[in-house]
């Protein structure tokens, strides 16, 4: 019920943020997560961020995925 | 694209299916309770990597399929003020009520907006100050936050001509119902990832310690779902339930403190009625009497005929996972996408609109 | 059926597929219409010419886009209906429906645009009219155009000509029309520099013909996208298409407006794009003559014509599932859920 997006901050004024993904962007409000900065990925969804994405944690699930390949791949 | 293309690995998803052919403990059903994830789980094709034992439910999480009659006759009755504009999300457009839908509404002459955002409908405010600006207030625990800020915005403008009619819903409480009620058994919920960015894990931890069902909080992503399925499966062969967070990279336990504290500033629970579970008590959300005026229902005077339901319509045991599509009367014959009766078939992530789309 | 026209049955999908068959087809009726292909191919005179005739209206908003304009689509497009039947294109006429109001240096641009259009495709715009309606009735601007066109000898391209076994091509990366239009609408504001992909393809469909004469089918997937063409496809030619998800070409900025809308690419409008039905052995000779034309450069396979489920689209999906491509139900919408 819930479409949000992984999206890339690149410019904050204020309140507003511009963000990115595979070079579309668009206007998102970051009043529900004020403590982000430029360079930070957040989940935009309704037009506002609702959440920073947690870079390390991603990795560490990628780095699983990437477990899980190697081992379909040694089959 | 950073953090989807990465989670749609095809060598990665054989895999994970590969595991979840060899599932051979006994036949279960796992609910997702969010229609993002029906989407998902029908656009990936993944239904067709699940091993026969395992069945997927389409849970209640589809805030235009649980939108009742009465609650959507409202927002038509309000379009069709004069002065008055209704934005809306898109999702809300094609959806029956007892009557009519906006659609029709809008093209009888009711000035009804789309907008992506509650900032595009304050927009709308700001450039008509002669006109009302009502926003349609759809969605869960995920989307309130971001009307909150909106009125709140509006306050800071100084708009007078904003209001919203709040028809958000409460998950936590919807799940409680389902376990109480005994039409289906839950084996494992896939539980809704972007809610619980907001929430947190802690309001599903009474899914496992009162009711011993596992849980495991599920990204969006194809290969988060077949994770999330995994993760599931392991938790009932191991015999101990528990909730879990796949979507580690979104998901805090704590949810986002701050999205929370203006939720709870500008809204409080009420009792709410939801299609196809009835009433459940404090599940949905109410302005706070200090935001009084920012609430439509308390500003206009709505009338309208008495709601009524449709009948042969068998949303209702669908949405609770009782039913399957076909087993509806006037799925795909009376109902259809073009025609929908009912709301799981008008919704993008309806389950019967799903069925229709791509699984005959 | 509604009592009343509604904007979904203008969006290309199944309402308005309804109301062609129900409302206009019957008293219109005749053998030619009743194949709903993008253009009528009559016979003519006395030996074995056949003539190609077409319309279509023009009622974009904005009239400006990335990439293009209404000028350029009314030409372009009515070239493309006539090129899709294996047609050259000769003559179009050009009728206009004009707000009161309307900058005059607007409509010099828009018709600059046209006679650009028309001069790269080699036709002439031989007939015209113009109407002037009160403010507030046109959006601006409305173009219609129709074109007429000749079948060579020995060229049988329809809707109804897949064959099991045959390959589906597509002339290059959908979706570009669709996102850049709705780039520039106020209330989805999003920038991107994704452009407009209106072209006129004739020249493309004339390279393709002159390669090989087993292609059985030409469509360009306009409203409704990808997805409704090749569902009409199939029905039309009583045969089902097997999509590979991986082989589809989107740009990347394409899938990413999707993403922030909840847009299916498949289902995004294309003015600059065909899809081709080709026999098996001549699908290598098809692309190469693609690759060599300004439109072509990109065209690939992207599936195959098989026997079941008749009728439908099915997908291989890129993380190897199996799902169906139904055909666009309405408009689509941008959506929170």
């Amino acid at each position: 019920m819930c479409l949000a997006i992984p999206v890339k901050v690149i410019a904050i004024e204020d309140d507003m943020a511009v963000v990115e993904l595979g070079g579309v962007t668009r206007r998102a409000s970051l009043m529900l997560v004020p403590e982000t900065r430029v360079g930070d990925y957040v989940l935009l969804h309704a037009g506002f961020a609702i959440q920073r994405l947690d870079e390390e944690e991603a990795q560490e699930t990628l780095r699983l995925f990437a477990e899980i390949a190697a081992a379909e791949e040694g089959l | 694209m950073k953090y989807i293309e990465e989670f749609r690995q095809g060598d990665v998803a054989t895999e994970l299916a590969r595991r979840l052919k060899a599932y051979a403990g006994r036949p279960v059903n796992l609910m997702e309770v969010c229609g993002t994830h029906t989407v998902s789980i029908f656009r990936h094709g993944i239904r067709s990597l699940l091993p026969p034992n395992v069945n997927m439910l389409s849970g209640p999480g589809c805030p235009v399929c649980v939108t009742a009659n009465a609650d959507l006759d409202k927002a038509i009755a309000l379009a069709r003020e004069p002065g008055v504009i209704l934005a809306t999300f898109g999702d809300m457009l094609k959806v029956p009520g007892s009557y009519s839908s906006l659609r029709e509404a809008k093209a009888e002459g009711a000035d009804v907006r789309i907008v992506y955002s509650p900032l595009d409908a304050l927009e709308i405010a700001r450039e008509n100050p002669t006109k009302s600006v009502v926003f349609y207030a759809i969605g869960f625990e995920t989307t309130a936050p971001a009307i909150a800020c909106s009125i709140l915005e509006a306050e800071r403008l100084g708009l007078d001509n904003y209001s919203i009619i709040s028809v958000h819903k409460l998950i936590p409480p919807a799940i409680r119902a389902l376990l109480d009620s005994d039409d289906v058994r839950i084996d494992g919920f896939l539980l809704p990832g972007h809610v619980s960015t907001i929430i947190g894990s802690r309001p599903y931890e009474f899914i496992a310690d009162h009711y011993g069902v596992p849980g495991v909080i599920t990204g969006f992503e194809p290969l988060d779902i077949l994770q999330g399925i995994a993760m599931l499966l392991d938790q009932i062969i191991g015999g101990k339930a528990r909730i879990e967070i796949q979507y580690r990279r979104a998901v805090r336990p704590e949810g986002n403190v701050k999205a929370l504290e203006y939720l709870h500033r500008l809204f409080e629970p009420c009792d709410a009625e939801w299609r196809g579970l009835g009433l459940i008590p404090k599940s949905g959300l109410r302005l706070r009497e200090e935001y009084a005026s920012f609430d439509a229902e308390r500003r206009f005077e709505i009338n309208g005929p008495p709601p009524r339901e449709h009948p042969g319509c068998r949303c209702g045991d669908v949405l609770r996972g009782a039913a399957t599509p076909p087993e509806c009367p006037l799925f795909a014959k009376a109902c259809t996408p073009e025609h929908a009766v009912g709301p799981c078939m008008v919704s993008s992530e309806g389950t019967c609109a799903a069925w229709y789309r791509y699984g005959r | 059926m509604e009592d009343r026209i509604l904007l979904a049955h203008g969006s290309g999908g199944k309402l308005s597929r309804k109301l062609v068959e129900e409302l206009f087809l019957p008293p219109f009726e005749n053998p030619i219409l009743s194949r709903l292909d993008d253009a009528a191919v009559v016979n003519w005179g006395e030996g074995t010419a056949r003539l190609a005739f077409t319309t279509d209206s023009y009622t974009v908003k904005p009239l400006f886009f990335p990439g293009g304009d209404i000028g350029r689509l009314a030409v372009a497009g009515t070239v493309n209906d006539l090129a899709m039947m294996g047609a050259r294109p000769l003559h179009l006429s050009a009728a206009f429906v004009i707000e009161e109001g309307l900058p005059l240096e607007v409509l010099r641009r828009v018709v600059e645009s046209m006679r650009c259009t028309a001069e790269e495709a080699q036709v002439t715009i031989v007939a015209g009219d113009t109407k002037v309606v009160e403010r507030g009735f046109a959006d601006g601007l409305f173009i219609n155009t129709s074109g007429i066109g000749v079948v060579p000898e020995g060229v049988q391209i329809s809707g109804s000509g897949a064959r099991v076994g045959d390959l589906v091509i597509v002339s290059g990366p959908i979706g570009d029309h669709g996102i850049a239009v709705l780039s520039e609408r106020e209330g989805i504001a999003f920038g991107t520099s994704i452009e407009s992909d209106v072209a006129p393809l004739n020249h493309l469909v004339e390279a393709m013909l002159g390669a090989s004469r087993g292609i059985h089918v030409l469509r360009d997937p306009t409203r409704g996208g990808l997805a409704t063409t090749l569902n009409e496809i199939a029905q039309r030619s009583g045969v089902a298409i097997r999509l590979d998800e991986e082989s589809i070409p989107i740009r990347e900025g394409v899938l990413a407006a999707c993403e922030m809308l909840g847009y299916d690419p498949l289902y995004v409008a294309n003015e600059g794009k065909l899809v081709a039905i080709v026999a098996p052995e001549d699908a290598e000779r098809v692309l190469e003559a693609m690759h060599r034309t300004r439109y072509g450069g990109e065209a690939c396979v992207i599936g195959e014509v098989i026997a079941e489920p008749a009728g439908k689209v099915v997908m291989k999906t890129k993380i190897g599932g199996t799902r169906i491509v139904d055909m666009l139900s309405g408009e689509m919408l941008p959506r929170i859920c």
